[in-house]
């Protein structure tokens, strides 16, 4: 009895994740059907506005411009992250001296606990006009010079891709950090103590045994790190300024994903805008869930290998 | 001897380098933390006033206006918040105990750990496109218990996540002294497994409801407005997350003032469930063997 009880609850997860996608793409569908498959993912308009109005004659949704700004914003996101990360896991594991590493770990887990919300609030109001200056001394320094000019283009506010990223980056700094801190551990001690026998330096041991076996470790916990700063709605919204629009500029603003959804939800325009919304989801859905499942390949793969050196 | 001053010059400063650039990594992901809290302190202490709990006021409409209770929001909260953990803790652990105790390495328990997996992963917008596509549309209302469905559903594998790795360090001795003495598996793992796990259980659940109380995406889509206090499941509802989010949008001052107040009140409830759960975990934690 209490066996099926347990199983019950296990299947449970399967039946929730194949309601979500059942749900989902039947919503969707409608949408997807008005702009076949190929034109919601490529096209890169979105005006879910009246046809009598002073738009286009018929309604256009187009999920590319919000695809895009979903990767740049994660890309930032990790660009920023990954290095910050794997420094605090290199200083716990390598560096910190015994009573400051509970401390350091107690702050990186309190970084994750804040809500994102409440990130968003500080990035819009107190973190934002601070970079809105600094984008702007950028801009300045690199306007002329020719690729970066137009990467670091004018800035058009606070809220931009890079403000995004920023937050972002901030928010899966824990993440990375105690996958890393893991895998790092993982490092067999006597590669560590070979090396610095050798009369290696600190340096020369993290880089020559360090690294080298816990790479498709970090790499997986980078990918993990990627998925959630795709799926991060709330501080993005708030911090990416809600324009349609595919630039090279990362400091003009933009729309992700999820952050669209929750935008329009209220008002997602005539039909089928909000099956058009639930569309934006679905690619999401689908996007993250792809990976997530690398992270996992890589991270077992990796944990794989490092057994059968640790034996 | 071997000295410092023995190594080449690049090779000291590379190493010097290092050293400095670690030590920079974690300045620069303890500041934020730091700006953060500060700011919502500083901001957000000035809107505790009585007003700002007045169980029998309203949150007001006006972005213009000072004042206005904030209680229904953390109503809202605290409801949407504590129906989750009661819908998603139940199941979790007992889905952990099928992984743990029954399934093992069978290929259907697999199956469920990779999905699981695969669930933690879903972005929260998703699950509240779900809820709303599977639950509001079918009773036609936005409500909490939309919001605490949706809440439960991200809670559910972490839950699971979590209890299952508590099961795994209950030593096998125990089990085994528990079955030669005659009691069933049931009994084993109601009266021996689970009580000597439960504190580990209790923390991993109070660090996914901290989790779910500050999640606002899910919650935007399906709990539509309240301006009094509803401690009903049914009919709308606000929570502190979608105060800051509304509010913080707002070019006003007053609404912003309201955002750093609720920011506040929601980070408290966080770190007080976080670091309760912590205390647990330190202080009745099993020693991994």
């Amino acid at each position: 009895m209490f066996r099926w009880l347990t199983l019950a609850a296990g299947l449970l997860v399967l039946a929730v994740l194949a309601l979500i996608l059942v749900f989902t793409v039947k919503e969707a569908w409608p949408a997807i059907q008005h702009e076949g498959v190929w034109g919601f993912l490529t096209g890169d308009r979105w005006v879910p506005n009246d046809p009598d109005g002073p738009g286009p004659a018929r309604p256009m949704y187009g999920a590319l411009a919000f695809i895009y700004g979903t990767v740049v914003t994660s890309l930032i996101a990790v660009i920023i992250a990954v290095p910050i990360s794997v420094g605090i896991a290199l200083f716990l594991t390598e560096f910190a001296p015994r009573r400051l590493r509970g401390p350091v770990i107690t702050v990186i887990d309190l970084l994750a606990a804040v809500p994102s919300v409440v990130f968003g609030l500080w990035a819009i109001l107190v973190l934002g006009p601070w970079l809105f200056d600094a984008y702007q001394a950028t801009h300045g320094l690199l306007g002329a010079v020719p690729v970066l000019g137009s990467i670091f283009g004018p800035p058009q506010g606070p809220r931009a891709f890079m403000t995004a990223g920023i937050i972002v980056a901030i928010m899966i700094i824990p993440i990375i950090t105690s996958i890393t801190r893991e895998v790092f551990a993982t490092v067999p001690n006597a590669d560590k103590q070979a090396a610095l026998a050798l009369g290696a330096t600190r340096w020369e041991m993290i880089r020559g045994a360090v690294f080298p076996h816990s790479f498709g470790g970090v790499v997986g916990a980078v990918m993990l790190g990627l998925g959630r700063a795709m799926g991060e709605t709330i501080a993005v919204s708030l911090t990416i300024g809600a324009a349609t629009q595919i630039t090279a500029n990362l400091f003009g603003s933009g729309n992700t994903l999820p952050a669209r959804i929750v935008q329009n939800w209220g008002d997602p325009g005539i039909p089928p805008g909000r099956s058009a919304l639930v569309g934006l989801g679905v690619v999401l859905f689908l996007i993250t869930i792809i990976v997530n499942y690398l992270a996992r390949l890589v991270v077992s793969r990796a944990e794989i290998r490092m057994k059968g050196a640790s034996a | 001897m071997l000295r410092r001053s023995a190594l080449s010059r690049g090779r000291r400063i590379a190493d010097v380098a290092l050293r400095v650039a670690v030590w920079l990594c974690l300045i620069v992901a303890v500041v934020p933390l730091a700006l953060v809290v500060y700011f919502v302190v500083v901001r957000g202490l000035p809107q505790w006033t009585p007003e700002f709990f007045d169980f029998a006021g309203r949150l007001t409409t006006r972005y213009q206006a000072e004042g206005g209770s904030m209680a229904p929001a953390i109503v809202g909260t605290l409801l949407t918040t504590g129906v989750a953990a009661l819908i998603a803790i139940p199941l979790g652990v007992l889905g952990a105990i099928y992984l743990n105790e029954y399934g093992k390495n069978s290929p259907l328990a697999r199956v469920i750990w990779m999905m699981t997996d695969v669930m933690t992963g879903v972005p929260s917008i998703v699950m509240g496109l779900f809820v709303f596509l599977a639950f509001v549309l079918l009773i036609d209302e936005l409500n909490a218990l939309a919001g605490a469905l949706a809440l439960a559903c991200l809670m559910l594998p972490v839950v699971i996540r979590s209890s299952e790795e508590m099961l795994r360090l209950v030593p096998d001795e125990l089990r085994q002294a528990s079955l030669a003495l005659g009691a069933r598996r049931w009994r084993t793992i109601v009266s021996v497994v689970l009580p000597a796990s439960i504190s580990g259980i209790m923390s991993g659940a109070l660090l996914a409801i901290a989790r779910a109380a500050g999640e606002t995406a899910p919650v935007v889509l399906v709990m539509g407005v309240t301006r009094r206090v509803n401690w009903s499941l049914f009919g709308g509802n606000v929570s502190l997350p979608m105060q800051i989010y509304d509010n913080a949008q707002q070019p006003y001052a007053a609404a912003q003032a309201r955002a750093w107040g609720a920011a506040l009140t929601l980070v408290v409830i966080v770190l007080v469930t976080t670091l309760v759960g912590r205390f647990i975990a330190a202080r009745f934690a099993i020693r991994e063997r």
